[in-house]
């Protein structure tokens, strides 16, 4: 009997992944538990800036992630990855639902008119935010009746905004940095990576 | 990778290396076995100290400069700064700086000005002369500091070298050298290096202007810009340039790095202006570093009395 079984990764590989993408939460959590009660953390001298950079970096990497996971199942030449795509899809989500607490609450303190301010005037947070409000309505139909009750063909074609959504992720990141910066360029370029990858798959088939 | 990073930061006195062991290393890992040392030392964890060489105490007078809040931790001070000649991110300056060769060090003086020269370090700065001005910081990103610099009034400086009367215009270079800075040597540059900035000549006579030597009573580390930095309190921390190897001084307005890498968002006085948002975020607050919630910014950075009147007249939305 195979090892890697579909039936093994559902019982034993959808728990493992689940407990390891909590991780970055859980150092996050536990810090910002660790800050609050004035005791050592390593979240810096700035701790705010490091949340929101912490939170954010890993939004968009599990953005990529849920996107690399189809050229990944196509490059194995086995459906296996498919099975985690869903997880990491509301991880992404999970961290970006996480990036804007961390602004919220802890940068902005609960000022909703400076959120305002920030979404009307500030290009990287309209950016940003639109982003998180196309990334919604992906997660809230990504359960099993939500895609019987939209039909395959209308699911898939909501779930395609994710094509949008990550270069948006991508360009906030690039916009948030000071000047031309390298970090956010490598996302850009991983991200155009996977893109030409189906498009050649695409041609091919 | 940022886990690691914070840890370093959190290391205690008790952790630093002695510093004759330290040096030693040093010599060791600028040898052949650069990289193997590199590999052995990265888990021990001692392989990052704040402070990498021995930082001499300056005797100093003590001035009234000083706004009378609270300095921000020496740790912060000197573990969370802005030197993208040896990294971008807050912790890389302190993490790489040790390569920089700070003695002998000399600055060279030209431009519109009667005795032009490269003068050493020691002939440049009044070591007898030194005072402490105790200066709130304000970065453009909206954090800030307070931060006891030491050092001398910059006017003190220039006034040696008797600047032309044609002369309209102060402009400062910090040293690029890629086999002392990572971030000059890295295939994708950030700005053009090296780094310039510059002052009008009225504001580099005024007497808050800056050329620090130290901050804490003692010599600057190096990631602050060792071993000479200009400090001008009123303006965004960028203007302050650090490690400083040359003075020019000219009658044309001098090209100034960040204007030059985005001229939208960094104008060439960049005044702490919290009416005057930075086109990404507002400066109307700041974070001081060790706080949680957020100040107001001040009008020139709370130094409007010393500076408002070289402003007068002068539309600061248009000249940013």
């Amino acid at each position: 009997m195979q090892i890697v079984s579909v039936q093994n990764l559902r019982r034993f590989g959808k728990p493992i992944v689940f407990a390891a993408c909590l991780i970055p939460f859980a150092w996050l959590a536990f810090n910002w538990w660790q800050a609050f009660a004035g005791q050592p953390h390593d979240l810096g001298f700035n701790p705010n800036e490091t949340s929101n950079r912490f939170s954010g970096d890993w939004a968009l990497r599990f953005l990529l992630i849920s996107l690399a996971l189809t050229p990944f199942s196509r490059i194995l030449k086995s459906p296996k990855p498919i099975l985690f795509r869903r997880m990491l899809g509301l991880f992404a989500y999970f961290y970006v639902c996480t990036h804007i607490l961390s602004y919220l609450w802890l940068d902005l303190l609960w000022d909703w008119a400076g959120l305002w301010a920030d979404i009307v005037k500030r290009v990287y947070i309209t950016v940003g935010m639109t982003a998180f409000v196309l990334l919604t309505p992906m997660a809230i139909t990504s359960t099993k009746g939500m895609i019987k009750r939209l039909g395959a063909k209308r699911w898939q074609r909501l779930h395609k905004l994710v094509y949008i959504i990550a270069p948006l992720a991508v360009i906030h990141f690039f916009m948030m940095r000071k000047g031309f910066q390298l970090e956010p360029l490598v996302y850009g370029a991983i991200y155009l990576g996977l893109m030409a990858f189906r498009l050649k798959g695409r041609r091919r088939s | 990778m940022l886990i690691k990073r914070t840890k370093s930061w959190r290391l205690s006195e008790n952790d630093v290396t002695p510093e004759a062991v330290y040096l030693d290393r040093r010599r060791f890992m600028t040898g052949a076995g650069a990289l193997v040392g590199a590999a052995a030392l990265v888990g021990t964890g001692a392989l990052q100290a704040a402070t990498d060489r021995s930082l001499k105490t300056l005797p100093h007078a003590k001035t009234a400069f000083d706004p009378g809040e609270t300095p921000t931790p020496y740790d912060a001070v000197t573990n969370y700064n802005n030197f993208y000649e040896f990294g971008t991110g807050k912790g890389d300056p302190s993490e790489n700086a040790w390569r920089l060769q700070v003695a002998p060090w000399s600055v060279r003086v030209d431009g519109m000005v009667d005795k032009p020269g490269t003068y050493a370090l020691e002939d440049l700065i009044d070591y007898n002369a030194l005072e402490e001005r105790i200066y709130r910081l304000r970065c453009v990103e909206a954090w800030s500091m307070v931060i006891p610099w030491i050092g001398v009034p910059l006017s003190s400086v220039l006034k040696k070298y008797g600047p032309q009367s044609g002369a309209k215009y102060v402009a400062f270079e910090t040293l690029a050298d890629k086999d002392q800075m990572p971030g000059v040597k890295s295939f994708f540059n950030v700005l053009d290096w090296p780094y310039r900035e510059g002052l009008r000549m009225d504001e580099a006579m005024n007497e808050l202007a800056f050329l620090a030597v130290g901050l804490y009573g003692k010599e600057l580390p190096n990631q602050n810009g060792a071993p000479i930095r200009l400090v001008v309190p009123w303006k965004y921390g960028f203007k302050s340039i650090k490690s400083i190897v040359r003075i020019h001084f000219t009658d044309t307005e001098p090209k100034t790095s960040w204007n030059v890498s985005a001229p939208k968002e960094y104008g060439f006085y960049s005044n702490v202006n919290p009416t005057v948002n930075h086109p990404r975020w507002s400066q109307a607050s700041e974070r001081r570093i060790g706080e949680f919630g957020k100040r107001k910014t001040l009008m020139f950075n709370g130094y409007e009395e010393q500076v408002a009147h070289m402003y007068d007249g002068m539309d600061l939305k248009r000249y940013y």
